[in-house]
């Protein structure tokens, strides 16, 4: 285990074992040119023979699966953000005084800077491949590992449904199968790019928002991306789970967004749960010495 | 597009990473509009007031590409003196009989052929045929030598006349009628104007969705009269181009499953307007016209071949005899209501589920509840094969399961993975499927129902004397054995040379002499060389940027028509940006990216003799050669039975009074009035207040249309579970809707339930300074599947477009209201007392002429 294998910048598949690892393998999901068909739901439900997750109509936009579970492993969700008003045109429109009152709704629906076009966000979510992923740190069986591609994949024949790996996830992402009780999530579809296959829902994908290949390469892909985005004058578009540098030390799937992680229901700033673990292994050994020690102490203090 | 064709929508999502502007008007803010640069919501039903206001800003700022305007449309052509405009007739054009509501279309001829036009009482028969159709592959018959002006000054020219016609049709106008704001309409004008010319090109593109309004045809008209000003016909990257609502519903015009058409255009026999063989024939190919449909008896008696083989001879006229005639109005919405009356006593229906997916939903139950028996073939239990047990009629008490009459046979129908064949799409590309498992169970393809279905009732028939047997006799049936060969079938279409056994390359070779047969003259040379050229599947990389090498496109894998005007009159490109096909002086002959659209050595410069008929008569600059003119029509002389000009009406239901003139609606609509099918009152008729809101259709992604093929699947299903509508915050606010909450949505023919989402999507419009509300609902749902709900078809009554018989399925007006809707005999309480209110009472009739003078007429009575 190398000094990084719990925090910063890694390359997950060597430092898990692999000798001559190939390339480390992800998502790049371009949200700027989602157009929420969700072919990558249904694509992905069909390859890897996934449950429905219920009629249920949400109300919220058009999604009505609500978001990454057990039985939904690519999820689109939409964002409808209505035209804002400059604050100063919405009080003079209301014919009220601010009173300093901060407004509460939705991430995103309400701004500081007014906005002059109805906007209707969609991005498709799945599964990170974190570079430092908690749940595999956490999985007591094993059923969690790191592929040669440097992809995290729950081998549900092992799994014990501990459901360790749901806590530990900082996304939300992995989730236990009510019937089954055991953990599933996206494999990056395992079974097809050993093959040299695309994933199902990037395969399903007609505009190319879901782009899959080398992480490499998708990250220069995702770097063109944003400066041509900007140059067209869509100053919100920025990437999100691209660094290395983040608390999970970069996701294996990230994505291009055209506005806060918090509108899309991601975490802003999302640390590895097991970050800390050597530290609390530090501490929790210095404590059992230091107890240790009195306990000596003790003993010997009664001796004395 | 991007809603209801997401694939196809890659390409402007790909043109839009390019740079390219993308502007979507609708009147609800969709999954497209997400990804448009520029949304534009407008009121349902006023799309001509909108494009005749590009009309308009084109004309007023001489915006039009004028060297293609002069050489190829028939700008400079004079129309009769005794052409009055909806100018002068308060929104009626010259020629209208009030007592068929149809027009005689004389006055509407160019100078000096007012004989030619269309007379009276043809006008009728057209509509009750939908005979407009026919011109999909060729414009209407005229007289080939027409005086003009090509100064564009003569006051009677065409382009005067245009100019007139849309005068009105002023930014102010558009902002009053549509409620877009004058910058988001100039927004569109100046972009469209802008990126049309020699250098560049703008394609109208469309879904379906556009031509299911009353004024349907005349929707596509005005987009084309745009497209030829702007110089977009017949060019890369331009043309008005149909999103279908299903694959290959291209193909199934081509090849019809219409009752008016016969392959390849041809029309159905009428039997009093083509009694014999040499009127039908005559009634195509117009003697004396130019233009290649004067070759229309080789592809006639070709068809006849195909059909009977040995037994269609020159002395029995080919077999014309045996083909059924047309006796009037046989359209799929006048079959539901001669059902109701017991005029029909058995129906197929095949991959179509008109208990949900055709307008007025309960007359189409009704009307299957009244059969002797149905034949339904689908891949599940559709409403349609149960309507008579758990369709809504039943919790109304109108059909009694024990006592319905009809017996249904449901036969499984293999999907067309489960099958090979071919699709036509938009472009005219047929491409070849093959077949990819086999199908469960007892499910067969429809070539394999109808193949045994021919052999077993001409088994029952073989000994019959009739002489109505006799089509069916010697019908020529030979597919295979158990399984017919499609490819088999795509030959005979393709057309044999008879005397020698081997495929036609293309249709130059018919003859009208019996030496040749083919199915359907325009897919001719789908195999040609013996090969089958629609497999061809040679990737994009691998050929030329027009790829014709993919598949086979009609005709003679041509795949932009008209091409020739891609080319200036002396035969080079308009520029070299958008070269495509031009004439080579050197070789003498026109070449270029794509099969040329024109005889390949007929030289720019040609001009026809004097008296020259056929293809003879096609000058070297007659772009559009399948017209009898040869030219683009921004001014139809004929063929359209609603005008030569599309012209603003309101939708049969609206609560605005047309603006534009005292003719509310299209005056020749085609309206069924009958007790059973009632409209909703619209102004100058009193009470419009009772259903004061505007609602539109459509789809959503996840299911398609009448929900057969995707509520069955729990993983399209639960994307979309539940039937809703979609209001406006300000509407939810004025009816007390609640988001997630029930709402019932009420017209004089049904109410029906749904569930609320209340949606800045939707955005109430100011239309003649009053605030006009729009809801949208989805129109999948129904009683069977894995999830159910009303279906949105039951809100819409039957008005159809008058040249194609189309239903208004995409604008009418309603109520809504909070809460679910009554049920059981209650509900149709329910409706009748709505339909009280707002005057719809035995003895009324809705109006059709509301010019003012009519009005006037009606006061003094």
């Amino acid at each position: 285990m190398g000094s990084n294998s719990l925090y910063g910048p890694l390359d997950p598949a060597p430092d898990a074992g692999y000798v001559d690892a190939p390339p480390r393998m992800g998502f790049f999901t371009d949200t700027s040119v989602c157009i929420g068909c969700k072919a990558c739901e249904v694509a992905c439900k069909e390859w890897n023979a996934i449950p429905d997750d219920g009629f249920n109509l949400l109300g919220q936009s058009y999604d009505n699966t609500g978001g990454l579970s057990a039985n939904t492993w690519r999820h689109v969700a939409f964002i409808e953000q209505p035209v804002v008003p400059s604050l100063t045109d919405a009080l003079a429109a209301a014919g009220t005084q601010f009173l300093g009152m901060p407004l509460s709704d939705l991430p995103g629906r309400v701004t500081e800077a007014p906005r002059t076009d109805f906007r209707w966000l969609m991005m498709s979510n799945v599964c990170k491949h974190c570079t430092h992923a908690g749940c595999l740190d956490v999985c007591p069986t094993g059923s969690l590992f790191r592929t040669e591609f440097g992809t995290v994949v729950v081998q549900e024949d092992i799994c014990n449904g501990c459901g360790y790996c749901i806590a530990a996830c900082p996304y939300g992402v992995i989730d236990r199968r009510e019937d089954d009780g055991r953990a599933w999530k996206c494999t990056l579809c395992y079974d097809r790019i050993g093959d040299g296959l695309t994933p199902a829902c990037a395969q399903a994908c007609p505009t190319q928002s879901i782009q899959f290949g080398e992480l490499d390469e998708l990250r220069t892909r995702a770097a063109e991306r944003v400066d041509a985005l900007h140059e067209a004058g869509v100053e919100s578009a920025r990437l999100y789970g691209h660094s290395e540098d983040d608390g999970v030390g970069g996701d294996g799937a990230f994505f291009l967004l055209l506005d806060e992680p918090e509108v899309y229901g991601l975490p802003p700033d999302p640390i590895v749960t097991t970050r800390d673990l050597p530290d609390m292994w530090k501490r929790a050994g210095i404590a059992a010495l230091a107890m240790a020690a009195s306990v000596a102490v003790s003993f010997l203090g009664r001796r004395g | 597009m991007a809603e209801a064709h997401p694939v196809g929508f890659q390409w402007v999502v790909e043109a839009k990473n390019r740079g390219a502007k993308v502007i979507h008007v609708d009147p609800r803010f969709s999954r497209t509009s997400a990804l448009a640069h520029t949304h534009v919501p407008v009121r349902a039903g006023a799309d001509i007031a909108f494009l005749g206001g590009i009309v308009n800003y084109i004309l007023e700022n001489e915006k039009d590409f004028r060297e293609y305007v002069l050489a190829y449309t028939n700008a400079s052509m004079i129309v009769s003196e005794d052409f009055q405009d909806t100018e002068d007739l308060d929104g009626l054009f010259s020629g209208f009989d009030p007592s068929t509501n149809t027009y005689d279309q004389s006055s509407w001829m160019y100078a000096g052929h007012e004989k030619h036009g269309q007379e009276h009482g043809e006008s009728h028969v057209q509509r009750e045929t939908a005979a407009g159709q026919q011109h999909e592959s060729h414009g209407a018959p005229l007289p080939g030598d027409v005086p003009r002006d090509p100064t564009l000054q003569d006051p009677r020219c065409v382009y005067q006349i245009l100019r007139r016609h849309y005068r009105r049709y002023t930014p102010e106008v558009v902002e009053r009628l549509c409620g877009v704001p004058q910058a988001a309409f100039l927004e569109v004008c100046e972009a469209w104007t802008a990126n049309s010319g020699r250098e560049r090109t703008t394609a109208l593109v469309y879904s379906v969705g556009w031509t299911q309004h009353s004024v349907g045809v005349q929707y596509i008209r005005t987009g084309a009269i745009i497209q030829l000003l702007l110089g977009n016909m017949g060019r890369p990257g331009g043309g008005v181009l149909a999103l279908r609502g299903h694959a290959s519903i291209q193909g199934s015009t081509d090849i019809p499953t219409l009752f008016n058409l016969l392959p390849g255009y041809l029309p159905m026999p009428h039997h009093e307007q083509h009694e014999t063989f040499q009127q039908w024939i005559d009634a195509i190919r117009h003697p004396g016209q130019k233009g290649f449909w004067a070759n229309a008896e080789a592809y006639a008696v070709s068809l006849l071949k195909a059909y009977f083989g040995d037994a269609a001879t020159a002395e029995n006229d080919w077999g014309y005899g045996w083909l059924p005639r047309l006796t009037g109005d046989h359209g799929t919405y006048r079959q539901a209501l001669d059902m109701i009356d017991g005029k029909i006593k058995g129906y197929f229906l095949l991959g179509q589920n008109p208990a949900v997916g055709s307008a007025h939903g309960r007359a189409q139950r009704l009307g299957m509840a009244n059969l002797d028996w149905l034949v339904v073939r689908d891949l599940y239990m559709i409403e349609s094969a149960t309507f008579w047990k758990n369709g809504p009629e039943v919790a109304t008490g109108e059909i009694t399961p024990e006592t319905c009459r009809t017996e249904v046979f449901l036969f499984p129908a293999a999907s067309h993975a489960e099958k090979e064949g071919t699709f036509t799409q938009t472009q005219r590309i047929l491409q070849w499927r093959e077949q990819a498992v086999e199908p469960p169970g007892d499910a067969h393809s429809e070539l394999w129902f109808f193949y045994h279905l021919g052999k077993r009732i001409r088994a029952r028939l073989a000994a019959s004397t009739l002489p109505r047997d006799k089509g069916i006799q010697n019908l020529t049936w030979e597919y295979g054995d158990d399984e017919p060969s499609s490819e088999k079938v795509l030959q005979e279409i393709n057309g044999y040379d008879l005397s020698t056994g081997d495929l036609l390359s293309t249709f130059n070779q018919m003859k009208p002499d019996g030496t040749t047969s083919g199915g359907c003259w325009i897919y001719t040379g789908v195999f040609a060389d013996g090969v089958n050229q629609a497999a061809r599947r040679k990737p994009g990389r691998e050929q030329s940027w027009v790829a014709p090498e993919w598949g086979w496109a009609w005709p003679a894998n041509r795949r932009t028509l008209y091409n020739r005007a891609s080319a200036d009159p002396d035969g080079n490109p308009w520029s070299s940006r958008k070269a495509y096909v031009w004439w080579d002086p050197a070789a003498g002959e026109w070449t270029g990216h794509d099969v040329p659209d024109f005889e390949k050595t007929k030289p720019p410069s040609y001009r026809p003799p004097e008296g020259a008929t056929g293809v003879e008569a096609i000058s070297g600059d007659d772009a559009f050669i399948m017209q009898g003119d040869g030219k683009g029509w921004l001014f139809a002389p004929a063929g359209l039975i609603d005008g030569p000009m599309p012209t603003h009406y309101e939708p049969a239901e609206s609560m605005v009074r047309n603006p534009l003139y005292g003719q509310q609606a299209n005056p020749t609509r085609k309206v069924y009035d009958r007790s059973d099918n009632p409209t909703n009152p619209s102004p100058p008729e009193q009470h419009t207040e009772v259903f004061p809101y505007v609602f539109s259709t459509s789809r959503l992604t996840e299911h398609h249309t009448a929900g057969g093929m995707s509520r069955q699947l729990a993983y399209l299903s639960e994307l979309q579970p539940e039937m809703f509508v979609e209001v406006s915050p300000a509407l939810a606010a004025e009816r007390g809707l609640d988001h997630l909450g029930w709402a019932h949505i009420v017209t004089a023919r049904a109410a029906i339930e749904a569930r609320v989402l209340v949606t800045e999507r939707l955005t109430p419009l100011r239309i003649e300074g009053r605030i006009v509300h729009q809801l949208w609902l989805p129109y999948h749902w129904g009683s069977e599947g894995l999830v159910t709900g009303d279906s949105a078809n039951d809100l819409i009554g039957i008005t159809l477009d008058p040249n194609v018989l189309i239903q208004e399925s995409k604008v009418g007006t309603c109520d809504i209201q909070p809460g679910r809707r009554p049920v059981g005999p209650a509900l149709l309480s329910f409706v009748e007392d709505y339909r009280r209110r707002a005057g719809l009472v035995p003895g009324h009739h809705t109006p059709i002429v509301t010019t003012h003078s009519a009005e006037d007429a009606d006061g003094e009575q």
